[in-house]
């Protein structure tokens, strides 16, 4: 078995960004018929790899061969036509298509000069057969759960004549239960000859999975395992270079004064309720959690709050003060910080300096506009000088990786943007903290940062509501955690008892509470 | 520090390509037409430094300039306010009728002409904000609109209730004299020619605009709003509100464009009365980068150019080929201003991700 030629083998692969060194002397050996997974932090280079590997960038050095045979990638195209092919970790489908419409997309069968449905019909119907992956051709999209769509992926790459796949971290948007289903899914199509390379940063499912893994760290592969030889523990550290971080909170800091209250809160969207009925509490120094799949409601429930959307029912109250009415900028100046979800798109002007980035969301406020002219007291001039000396003594105290307040936004990297943004809520002491995915998508260093930095907001009395897709953030940080599903708040969890899995059958309402 | 001047140079190369590349286009036309470049160029030269030109010039700036502030208000966050040729011209009619209209002191009479164009130019505007704010009437398509109706509802109120009753000799349609306390004195006059005094007014709006956008929280949300919308949002900033407000502000300079050649030379609104300027406001906002210096470089170079082809006729040479001459300008410094920013910003995502290496080294060196 040992003696088999790789199918896919990368050496001595390195790219260069500008300054930043993603790839470095990166060599993998996948075998046939394997399921190879590749680990790291996020940042570690993975990403980079995958797209040499997929033809989307070019490597400055090294050689890439497939089947024994060296090749040359210049676009995704050529990857395809070598057998390669890669299910995103977003995906890219079209909603309102059906699942048929969605494979061929791209490479319609043609007949004549008609498109062949039919024929493309069987071909699905034959590929999910004899490949396990279980698909209805003619079924819609949008219908489909995440699961299914990306069962949808994988097909519609199997379609295109794929033998090596590339799933990149595909499991970050799926709950435990439907886990197990990608991987019987992943056992079937190994069965059948396909070679599958696995992008994770999850080192149990990684375990669970794999036959080899290859650790990324810093740019450089530091070493192939077999999964039977190593612990997690081991794997953490050859994944980190040194020990792993907790999200656990300590003693809980949880007073009796409500700070937020949340009453009956419904949000109507295209004639349903995205959003409905939803009640809870914050205290002070109390950190309030929502687990749920993406796209439940969490959206609403936090432009709701922000007062980024009116809502259709209920009341939102803080300290006592009915605020349901009242636009975001008076919610902010009172004292609601927002850290959201998409960093860039909601968070950032990226090709702005520093210093006004770190003042976004807190414009009309001491340190950042002086001013009592017009406008109900709002600073009319923007206070350079008090905008950088805040920018400056928020980059000292969160420790933001950059060369000063003058320096844009975009280039940093995206864990010191994340802690960029979470310093300037934090900074101006709020009473009450939104924080959508606090820690998506940054990398272990910076994760422990933001953890460390909301325990301790949490000690001096912050309420924070803490929404996240990551199920041990949750239930490490959270005094009180609730399950949302389809826009209902449908259980109410203790977090030192309940395990991911519980969580995971919550959020897809395969089990269903009694509500505390 | 020599990085800080490289990108000095780098920016420099923004109007120095599109001139050289403008000059080099207008000479290739001029030779395929059959004529000589070198000897066009240098008749433009030597009319446009006389010193009649330079302040004609001047005076003819002065109007795509404020058109440019105006136009470059609604850019910076992303509105396109193409009704600015619509907002002027009705604002110049109404504010020249409403000056005949009145007897004031002279400081006075000017101001109040002034406040009536300013009111007219934001009211017509509005109309369009109030159109995207309510109904989400996309503002391309309304100002555009707009301008239509302006110069309709322009006609038939001038044709109808505010022409000056012709007398035995007379043809031009037109309202009635502003008397003198409504009318600016020249600056100074010039090899014969007069500095009018509005590029004074034009110089301080300038300022005020600069000081608005870059120094005010008002001109903050602004151009967050321009750069990220839902980041604005999310911070607080209104957009129906930021919307409405820029509209408005954006017609009330647009009022403003009419008023040097209303104080300084027609006194009336008549039927020959400038137009086109709220369209050329346009490409001078474009080719001067949304920025009131840009705009102003942008200005006297447009108005320059239009100046010194005067004499083009003269020698016999199609004076249209200065049309390709500024067509390529506008291209030219746009194509240019895309290249340098994303050099500028691939430059300064280096030196941000050297200077955190070096950061985290010196901080890894520290805890070890």
């Amino acid at each position: 078995m040992a003696e088999r030629a790789p199918t896919v083998e990368l050496r001595g692969i390195t790219k260069t960004f500008p300054g930043v060194v993603a790839n470095d002397d990166v060599n993998l050996a996948v075998l046939p018929a394997e399921i190879h997974a590749v680990v790291g932090e996020n940042g570690a280079g993975k990403s980079t790899l995958m797209k040499i590997l997929y033809g989307m960038l070019r490597p400055d050095g090294g050689t890439i061969s497939v089947d024994g045979h060296a090749v040359r990638f210049r676009s995704p195209k050529d990857a395809i036509a070598a057998g390669i092919g890669m299910v995103h970790q977003h995906f890219m489908l079209a909603p309102n298509f059906t699942v048929l419409e969605n494979v061929v997309l791209g490479s319609e069968p043609a007949r004549a000069g008609a498109l062949d449905f039919d024929g493309a019909r069987a071909r699905i119907r034959e590929l999910s057969e004899t490949h396990g992956v279980p698909l209805d051709p003619d079924r819609v999209v949008e219908d489909l759960a995440v699961g299914e769509r990306q069962r949808v992926e994988i097909v519609k790459v199997l379609y295109r004549g794929a033998r090596i796949l590339i799933l990149d971290e595909p499991t970050s948007v799926l709950v435990p239960q439907e886990v197990e289903e990608l991987f019987r899914n992943l056992r079937e199509l190994k069965g059948r000859g396909v070679t599958i390379i696995f992008i994770s940063h999850k080192l149990d499912e990684v375990l669970e999975i794999a036959d080899s893994i290859t650790v990324v760290r810093d740019g450089h592969t530091v070493a192939t395992v077999k999964p039977e030889d190593v612990t997690a523990r081991q794997l953490a550290e050859l994944m980190v270079g040194s020990e792993l971080p907790t999200p656990e909170t300590r003693e809980s800091t949880v007073t009796e004064e409500v700070v937020l209250s949340v009453r009956r809160l419904g949000v109507r969207l295209e004639g349903r309720w995205a959003l409905e009925g939803v009640s809870f509490d914050i205290h002070r120094g109390e950190i309030v959690g929502i687990a749920g799949v993406e796209g439940n409601g969490q959206r609403e429930l936090v432009e709701a709050l922000m007062g980024l959307r009116s809502p259709d029912q209920g009341a939102i109250e803080l300290a006592g003060v009915d605020v349901s009415s009242w636009p975001t900028r008076r919610r902010r100046e009172v004292g609601i910080g927002y850290i959201p979800e998409d960093r860039q798109g909601r968070g950032l002007l990226l090709p702005s300096p520093l210093w006004e980035n770190a003042m976004l969301g807190h414009q009309t406020v001491d340190p950042f506009s002086r001013g009592f002219w017009v406008n109900q007291g709002r600073g009319f001039w923007v206070d350079r000088g008090g905008a950088h000396r805040r920018t400056e003594e928020l980059i000292r105290a969160y420790n933001v990786m950059t060369p000063g307040p003058d320096t844009s936004a975009l280039a940093l990297s995206g864990g010191n943007q994340q802690k960029l943004i979470v310093g300037r809520e934090m900074i101006a002491e709020p009473k009450v903290l939104i924080a959508a995915q606090p820690t998506r998508g940054i990398d272990v260093g910076a994760q422990a940062a933001v953890w460390e930095q909301i325990r301790h907001a949490r000690a001096a009395g912050l309420a924070l509501l803490l929404i996240s897709a990551d199920l041990e953030e949750l239930i490490g940080l959270s005094d009180t955690l609730y399950v949302i599903l389809r826009g209902r708040l449908v259980a109410k969890v203790d977090p030192a008892t309940v395990t991911p899995e519980e969580l995971g059958s919550y959020m897809t309402g395969a089990r269903e509470a009694t509500f505390a | 520090m020599s990085k800080r001047f490289r990108i000095r140079l780098l920016w420099l190369l923004v109007p120095v390509s599109a001139v050289v590349l403008a000059f080099g286009v207008s000479s290739l036309v001029l030779i395929a037409i059959g004529e000589n470049p070198i000897s066009a160029f240098r008749s433009m030269f030597r009319y446009g430094s006389q010193q009649n030109s330079l302040v004609s010039t001047v005076n003819r700036a002065v109007p795509l300039y404020v058109a440019g502030l105006a136009v470059a208000i609604g850019f910076k966050m992303n509105l396109f306010n193409i009704g600015v040729e619509g907002q002027y011209r009705l604002a110049a009619l109404l504010s020249a009728a409403a000056g005949a209209a009145v007897v004031l002191p002279a400081p006075l009479h000017v101001a109040f002409i002034m406040l009536v164009a300013m009111a007219v130019g934001a009211g017509w505007a509005g109309i369009a904000g109030v159109l995207k704010v309510k109904r989400g009437v996309h503002e391309v398509v309304s100002t555009i609109m707009l301008n239509s109706i302006a110069t309709g509802l322009g006609a038939y109120l001038l044709a109808n209730y505010l022409k000056k009753p012709l007398g035995p000799n007379e043809l031009l349609i037109q309202t009635r004299q502003i008397p003198a306390s409504g009318q600016l004195p020249p600056l100074a006059v010039i090899g014969g020619e007069n500095l009018r005094s509005f590029v004074l007014i034009a110089i301080v709006l300038g300022v005020l605009v600069y000081v608005l956008i870059w120094r005010t929280r008002f001109g903050y949300d602004l151009r967050a709003s321009g750069i990220n919308p839902d980041a604005a949002r999310a911070s607080g900033a209104d957009p129906n509100r930021m919307i409405l407000t820029t509209m408005l502000i954006s017609g009330a300079i647009a009022g403003l464009i009419g008023m040097g050649d209303l104080f300084g030379f027609f006194h009336a609104y008549t039927l020959d009365f400038p137009v086109g300027l709220g369209f050329d406001g346009i490409a001078v906002a474009l080719v001067g980068l949304n920025h009131p210096v840009g705009i102003a470089i942008a200005a006297m170079v447009f108005s320059w150019v239009d100046r010194a082809a005067q004499i083009l006729d003269l020698e016999g040479v199609p004076k249209e080929v200065i049309i390709i001459t500024k067509g390529v300008i506008i291209l030219s410094v746009v194509i240019a201003y895309e290249v340098v920013r994303r050099l500028v910003q691939a430059q300064e995502v280096k030196t941000a991700a050297e200077e955190t290496r070096r950061l985290e080294e010196r901080e890894e060196a520290v805890a070890a």
